[in-house]
């Protein structure tokens, strides 16, 4: 459940930014959330549901979910493939040099506010 | 009615968290107190393998400890008998701490005349690791019956810690456990993790793991 966690630190992050810009209401939070981040949108949405109501600026708030797809990149054939679907071991010549290049972040795109 | 407007944020949601992580560590940094995030399962041995680093390094190190659990103050009241100071942390059900949380726990902890402050985090393999608590140095324990094939199954955990124990070895024999292949996966995914094979209720490798400990803190004092 570091989910709960996750929704703490997106609204103290809103929180800040509105008292910076002065921002009264805020009435969406566009999350981007990695394939390979551990994050589950959906736990992420009931955890969000519960813990909006505790603010003042964002009772209403709505949480926006936008996947990245995740990709690895392997080093010995210089080929790129989906993680999810091979992970670590390259599907194009079966290295396990490989490394992620895309897909762990859990991001912050955008706010809609008043 | 004021206009709706959209704002660019692209902020990772882990940077508000990251930030207090970095402030701390300075400020540990500056009081020349050494942190360490000790990670893990349930039941791979945290507790154990602290009285046993504990009884290594009191001589030398003020040592404070901080217990971090969902429930329950079993774990405190075991290392208080060592002789260490000691402190339960509740998270009121989050499965990790977090920089914040763990600021107030050093606090809690009065470590003015702390030198190694130890931070035993939640048993969990997956949320402590998204979450830097300003720790110096990560470690965390892999136990034998958990299997080789952990740092496989959990990168990430693998990927941020200093050091890993492979604690438990006196029953590698019960369990089919290939010590060699586990080294390799966890430098699959972490080619600088020192790993230290011990066995906390033998003592064997707690040398080892002591020494490296020494070492680190030593360092970090010097080195302000």
């Amino acid at each position: 459940m570091h989910e709960l966690g996750i929704v703490f630190n997106i609204i103290d992050t809103i929180e800040q930014i509105a008292k910076e810009q002065s921002l009264t209401q805020v009435a969406s939070v566009t999350v981007q959330v990695g394939e390979v981040s551990t994050v589950i949108p959906h736990y992420l949405e009931d955890c969000w549901k519960w813990a909006v109501k505790k603010t003042d600026i964002m009772k209403e708030c709505k949480l926006i979910h936008e996947p990245i797809e995740a990709i690895t990149f392997c080093e010995d054939c210089a080929q790129t493939y989906r993680t999810v679907d091979f992970g670590k071991t390259c599907p194009h010549c079966g290295s396990e040099h490989t490394y992620l290049v895309v897909g762990n972040e859990v991001q912050i795109k955008e706010i809609e506010a008043v | 009615m004021d206009e709706v407007k959209i704002i660019e944020i692209k902020q990772s949601v882990f940077s508000a968290n990251d930030r207090q992580a970095e402030q701390l560590r300075a400020d540990l940094k500056q009081k020349g107190i050494f942190l360490l995030n000790l990670m893990s399962s349930p039941g791979s041995g945290k507790t154990t393998t602290l009285t046993k680093t504990i009884a290594a390094l009191k001589d030398e190190f003020t040592i404070g400890v901080m217990e971090a659990d969902i429930d329950s103050d079993v774990d405190a009241k075991t290392i208080a008998a060592t002789g260490a100071k000691s402190i339960q942390l509740h998270t009121g059900g989050m499965c990790h701490l977090d920089a914040g949380m763990t600021r107030q726990g050093l606090e809690a902890l009065d470590t003015s005349d702390v030198e190694l402050a130890i931070l035993e985090n939640v048993g969990n393999l997956v949320c402590p690791a998204e979450f830097d608590t300003g720790a110096s140095k990560n470690a965390m324990i892999l136990s034998v019956p958990e299997g080789a094939d952990k740092p496989l199954k959990y990168p990430l955990m693998f990927s941020i810690c200093d050091v890993v124990l492979i604690n438990k070895i006196d029953v590698m024999p019960y369990f089919d456990f290939d010590l060699e292949q586990c080294k390799r996966n966890i430098l699959m995914r972490n080619p600088k993790a020192m790993i230290i094979p011990i066995c906390a209720k033998t003592g064997e490798g707690i040398e080892l793991w002591a020494d490296w400990l020494r070492a680190e803190v030593t360092a970090w004092k010097n080195d302000k």
